[in-house]
């Protein structure tokens, strides 16, 4: 600080600053980029290791041994599902009553704003059966979760028979601390989150729903099971949710400890861990992996049952059977048994899962990148942000832009209060306007929303650069600079706040947003400035994705497929912020854009 | 006929003199027993055996005392000013053990152990040091606190209600004491901390953590169940400890304060590798003044000790629904407890009136009906003192098989559960559901909460709707917490509607706690303990006001004062609440240097930021100043 306090030095220092600025800023970003990309290479990252220790050195001897019996149940389940053409809920009651539960079902239902065309549902009207074994000598105040979707067609009948298996052969030890509700949910995620409502006696989404009959106290983990072949090669974990929350590091683990001991093969995001970190086919191996998580993070979906129990502040994963065509099979029996330790570990936990990381990266299963590591990447974005307000330009208007009289700030306001109008209406027509807009197009009503979206969207450019100049004429020199101002430091306050909560979502529009944003003036060549701006745009930055997203998993797509694609992710985002709560489509419509549109608004000054 | 009986009676007069030595050389008695006597022959045709003529257990009581009798006419003018410490030679202990098989295929197997202890320590200047049946240890803390009443359950489990339908005595899970101090204490609460801690001694139990912050002072859901009808409720403590977890150190003490120790009579079946391999486990520990007899003229001191056990179809009884004596406590019963005037095992036979459902082997011809929580109830009953109960085998191993399956839910007429709505850590919202499933009767019910400080209920949003109807309360006593001194208090009377659910809601806030107050597990959560339901619960048959001595044990522990309801009392479930928890780990650690840096850092900056530099212009010498003084006198302009 003493080099700060003195004049002299002062200077000197804020003159290199300025001098430099943009070479430093360009530094920085090539840092960030490079430091995000080197958290994938091993030697950087540190081995998983569980930091409970009432998981920890616990011995659990697994006995399940009715895999057999699970997968004749399996196919009586389907034939009942067939007959009823939908979920058996009297099969699943007296099936779950039999093996001594205390069995309680919860009729729902919920019209979606729009038909979901992925899913084929617009109303949806089901039933969610669950058990719950009452664990011997405790007073209800804990409970485990173990939940198995029943899915149409003859998906995930496994996953129902091994649950139901489980729960015969759970009933019957004395072991128990905690009480263990056995969930067979309808219509997957919309099932789930009817239950979760009506067990936490909230409604955030509108959802209508039965009361709950039974309950257990308060949920401490969660497991959701999906199954659907009798053998299978791998097992994968699936632990992205709600907004980009992630469960405790310690589930994940567990699950890597179980599935070594029992020597079943384990993946995340579908991809096996690799050995040899020291060639570059396996250092792309984990940074594949790594961009899966963080590009699956940063939509901000649940990417399984479990997304939903975080938003409860319950530990929750998916574990996925995948059935490929490796010579190595597990059976039912195995994975009965790695679900009977995991639930046993679990029921041994004395307090909730909290000694290990929440924010996390996982390269392979066995390495993870906390937060204290990938958060520099992202600082040395955001820090181009604030070197930029430093700008010998920008420092001087700072001054003038803080006197109450200065004429800036109407011109400045015009823009702003546009802008976010804009992003209202981004937000709300889509969905509003989906009757009319049938009425006079020949479109469906999924088709109508996106197009509307894009459609205001677009319209979005168009708008507002041309407002200013009616309120106080010709834009001067210093209004725009003043507006650059409040743009730039806005867009670091958003992005600093969303990269808090949903790390991957704010590092993914820095890497976009943070160049064009920071050298845009009114002094460049408009059109080609105006193509670049458009092309790392939020809603390009999406299409982006699209496209990595299927490179990534090994199913490339064509331009016109990715199109499509690129329209139904749209579709599906809006529905999950109605359906669940997902914040992603909110943050974009109504702060990202918006921020965006008013450095549109720079580079179109004059 | 009468000749037999008395035949009957002098056979077991010459057994029984050799056992309960206590009643043959009773020889001060109460003049008025004699009419007593009378009228509890009249009383008693209520043990009916198959082919309608008394009881053998009926007589053997009127033995007693007939013989009492006798010895007092011999006595002739006594009164009852002479009850002097040596009358308590009238102690008495009984045991019983009430076998239930439940709905579910699951047994209920409660325990009942009565002393009665002629004695009244609370008179002025009286000293007692000679104790017979009664523990001592109990009768010393009684007299030293001034305890009028005192009840202790100590449960690991949650009692069923839907699958079990009613305990005979419910407890909530954890601990729970409540006690009725002598009127004539002054410092309540000093007798009450102390009582506590000498309590948690003797039972071997964290009593001790019980405190002002979490000990109430009901208003009405706890009357004193004993004589006396007290009601100024400064002299009542109640507290629970729902954390508590019950395990064999509690049960040893509370074996050890039955006069037969765990050796003989029904106590030898508890053992405790049995009693925890179950689903629900009580034991409890009831200290009430009683009358001696009907006409109240002497009191005395009863302790019950009490436990209920419920065995688990699956976990314990391997899937088969046949149970024993042996499968359940790994025991049989080879004799009672020869301190003891009645030991019986009563099972409940009510739902099996052919035998269609279960079968008991060995059979017995010995009947007895009660009136049981408004329902009346057979029962085949073994009687411990006779040596046939034994057979040639010296042992009795009851064996219960079923043939029917049960397995669907109870609806009993009264129901409550509870839980915490909402997520996140800042608020919540407690619910307690009541169900009242009687068909066409209303009926009121008092419901208790005792919620600890660090829940901030926000009583202004209480609400209570029945059939989506709001539903005033005709009574509410709240007391509202103080931080860290003691707790919410929340009492209601409730009129629930026939066949109905009704919903007590009430938000709270979730206070930040000093980080030195924390639990050693704060993210377990902290416990809410149960709120207490009481209600007097309309009744399917007519209740039996009628005090007698040989009413079966667990058919009257609470006294009934009207024939057309039972008092039943409801715990619901405790809560665990998780409170915004700081994270006591490193990188909690590593928070707070993270802060501390930044703090400092920023208000460098800050200062760096809104201070004004000027450079420091260098004072003029001596000779200079003293030249501009005059130059500024003169008014000429100063030198610089």
């Amino acid at each position: 600080m003493g080099l700060l306090s003195d004049p002299n030095r002062r200077k000197a220092l804020t003159g290199l600053l300025t001098r430099l600025n943009t070479p430093i800023c360009i530094v920085c970003y090539l840092a960030g980029i490079v430091w995000f990309m080197g958290l994938a290479f091993e030697p950087f990252t540190l081995r998983t290791y569980m930091s409970e220790n009432a998981m920890g050195s616990t011995m659990v001897e697994e006995r399940f041994s009715s895999g057999e019996r699970a997968l004749s149940l399996a196919k009586e389940f389907d034939a009942h599902k067939r007959q009823a053409r939908g979920m058996p809920v009297e099969w699943l009651v007296k099936a779950m009553q039999s093996r001594g539960l205390e069995v309680f079902t919860q009729s729902f239902s919920r019209k979606l704003p729009f038909p979901d065309e992925n899913k084929e549902r617009y109303m949806v009207r089901g039933t969610n059966v669950y058990g719950i074994l009452r664990a011997p000598r405790a007073p209800r105040t804990e409970a485990l979760v173990i939940t198995a979707p029943c899915s149409p067609g003859n998906t995930n009948n496994q996953a129902v028979a091994l649950l139901l298996a489980l729960a015969q052969y759970f009933r019957n030890q004395i072991y128990w601390a905690k009480d263990i509700i056995f969930l067979v949910n309808e219509h997957d995620l919309i099932g789930t989150q009817a239950w979760l409502e009506g067990y936490h006696h909230t409604n955030i989404t509108g959802m209508e729903y039965s009361p709950l009959q039974g309950r257990a106290g308060s949920i401490q983990a969660a497991l959701s099971l999906e199954l659907s072949s009798d053998v299978i090669t791998s097992l994968d974990l699936v632990l992205e949710g709600l907004n980009g929350q992630l469960p405790n590091l310690d589930l994940a683990n567990l699950f890597y400890a179980f599935c070594q001991k029992l020597g079943v093969l384990c993946t995340i995001q579908g991809k096996l861990q690799r050995n040899d970190w020291d060639t570059a086919e396996g250092y792309t191996h984990a940074a594949q992996t790594m961009m899966l998580m963080v590009l699956k993070q940063a939509c901000g979906r649940s990417w399984g049952d479990h997304g939903l129990f975080l938003r409860y502040h319950i530990e929750a994963a998916s574990v996925r059977g995948i059935n490929s065509f490796r010579h190595y099979k597990t059976d039912a029996t195995t994975i009965g048994r790695l679900l009977e330790g995991m639930v046993r570990k679990l029921n041994n936990l004395l307090e909730r899962l909290h000694q290990s990381y929440f924010f996390y990266l996982l390269p392979s299963l066995s390495r993870f990148v906390s937060i204290g590591y990938y958060m520099p990447a992202f600082g040395l974005l955001a820090v181009i942000l604030l070197l930029r307000v430093s700008f010998p330009g920008l420092c001087h208007c700072f001054s003038v832009s803080l006197q109450p009289s200065s004429p800036g700030v109407l011109t400045v306001l015009t823009p702003v209060v546009i802008s976010h109008l804009t992003g209202v209406a981004l937000y709300l027509l889509p969905v509003h306007l989906q009757e009319m807009a049938v009425e006079h197009f020949p479109v469906s009503e999924t088709e109508a929303v996106v197009l509307t979206a894009i459609a205001i969207y677009t319209a979005g450019l168009a708008l507002p650069h041309n407002t200013q100049r009616l309120l106080s004429g010709e834009g001067t020199e210093q209004g725009w600079k003043v507006l650059k101002l409040t743009a730039l430091l806005y867009l670091a306050v958003l992005l600093g706040c969303t990269a808090l909560i949903n790390f991957s979502l704010g590092f993914i529009l820095a890497v976009t947003l943070v160049p064009i944003t920071a050298s845009i003036t009114p002094h460049m060549p408009k059109a080609l400035y105006a193509v670049v701006m458009v092309l790392l745009s939020p809603a390009f930055t999406i299409l982006y994705c699209v496209f990595i997203y299927q490179e990534l998993i090994e199913a490339p797509v064509s331009v016109s497929e990715g199109w499509m694609l690129f329209l139904s992710v749209i579709s599906q985002g809006i529905l999950d912020h109605a359906l669940y709560g997902s914040l992603v489509y909110p943050l974009l419509a109504l702060f990202i854009y918006p921020c965006w549109l008013m450095f549109w608004n720079i580079l179109f000054w004059n | 006929m009468a000749a037999h009986r008395c035949g009957l009676s002098l056979v077991f007069i010459l057994i029984f003199s050799s056992l309960a030595c206590h009643s043959s050389c009773d020889s001060l008695e109460n003049a008025n027993e004699d009419t007593e006597e009378k009228q509890s022959v009249s009383d008693t045709p209520r043990e009916v055996n198959s082919d309608g003529s008394i009881a053998a257990e009926d007589l053997n009581e009127r033995r007693g005392r007939s013989t009492d009798a006798e010895l007092d006419r011999r006595d002739g003018t006594r009164t009852s000013e002479a009850l002097t410490p040596a009358a308590a030679a009238r102690d008495e202990f009984q045991e019983e053990l009430v076998i239930r098989p439940l709905h579910s295929g699951d047994i209920y197997a409660s325990f009942q152990f009565r002393t009665l202890w002629d004695t009244d320590f609370l008179q002025e200047g009286q000293k007692v040091s000679h104790y017979r049946l009664f523990p001592k240890s109990l009768g010393q803390v009684l007299s030293k606190f001034s305890v009028r009443e005192l009840h202790i359950s100590f449960t690991q489990g949650f009692w069923r209600t839907m699958q079990w339908g009613q305990p005979f005595i419910p407890s909530p899970p954890g601990a729970e004491l409540w006690v009725w101090f002598h009127d004539t204490v002054s410092d309540v609460d000093g007798n009450w901390k102390e009582l506590t801690n000498v309590l948690s001694g003797i039972f071997c139990a964290s009593l001790n953590f019980i405190d002002l912050t979490n000990t109430v002072q009901p208003s009405a859901s706890f009357k004193p169940l004993g004589l006396g009808n007290a009601t100024d409720h400064r002299f009542l403590r109640y507290a629970t400890l729902p954390r508590e977890i019950v395990c064999t150190e509690n049960l040893t003490p509370w074996k050890k304060l039955l006069p037969c120790g765990s050796k003989a009579g029904l106590a030898v079946l508890l053992k405790s590798e049995k009693l925890f391999h179950s689903s629900f486990h009580s034991q409890a520990v009831h200290i009430r003044p009683v009358c001696q007899d009907e006409q109240c003229t002497s009191k005395a001191w009863e302790l019950r000790q009490t436990l209920n056990v419920v065995f688990d179809l699956y976990t314990a009884g391997q899937g088969k629904k046949e149970w024993s004596l042996f499968k359940m406590f790994s025991r049989t019963l080879t004799e009672a407890c020869p301190l003891a005037t009645s030991s019986k095992v009563y099972v409940d036979i009510t739902d099996n009136p052919e035998g269609e459902l279960f079968e008991l082997s060995p059979a017995t011809p010995l009947l007895s009906q009660a009136v049981v929580l408004g329902d009346r109830r057979t029962y085949s009953v073994f009687d411990l003192t006779r040596a046939e109960t034994f057979g040639q085998l010296r042992s009795l191993n009851l064996l219960l098989r079923w043939k029917g399956d049960g397995g669907e839910m109870l609806r009993p007429l009264l129901h409550a559960e509870r839980y915490v709505a909402g997520f996140g850590l800042q608020t919540g919202e407690i619910h307690t559901v009541i169900y009242n499933n009687h068909p066409y009767r209303a009926f009121p019910v008092l419901l208790m909460d005792s919620v600890p400080w660090y829940l901030q209920l926000y009583i202004h949003t209480l609400t209570v709707t029945s059939k989506s109807r709001d539903n005033k309360p005709s009574y509410i006593h709240y007391q509202p917490a103080k931080d860290r001194h003691r707790p919410h208090l929340l009492e209601m009377l409730i009129q629930l509607p026939p066949h109905s659910m009704t919903e007590v809601t009430v938000q709270f806030e979730r206070a930040l706690l000093k980080w030195t107050e924390y639990t050693p597990d704060p993210n377990h959560g902290f416990y809410v303990g149960s709120s207490v339901v009481s209600a007097l619960v309309p009744s399917m048959v007519a209740m039996n006001t009628n005090f007698t001595q040989d009413q079966p044990l667990f058919s009257s522990f609470v006294p009934v004062k009207e024939e057309s309801s039972y008092f039943v009392r409801v715990y619901t479930e405790p809560l665990l609440v998780n409170l915004p928890t700081p994270d006591f780990s490193m990188p909690y650690n590593v928070i707070c240097l993270t802060c501390t840096v930044v703090a400092v850092g920023y208000g460098s900056f800050y200062n760096l930021l809104t201070r004004t530099f000027q450079v420091d212009e260098p004072s003029l010498p001596l000779a200079k100043r003293l030249a501009n003084l005059i130059r500024r006198i003169r008014g000429v302009p100063l030198l610089t």
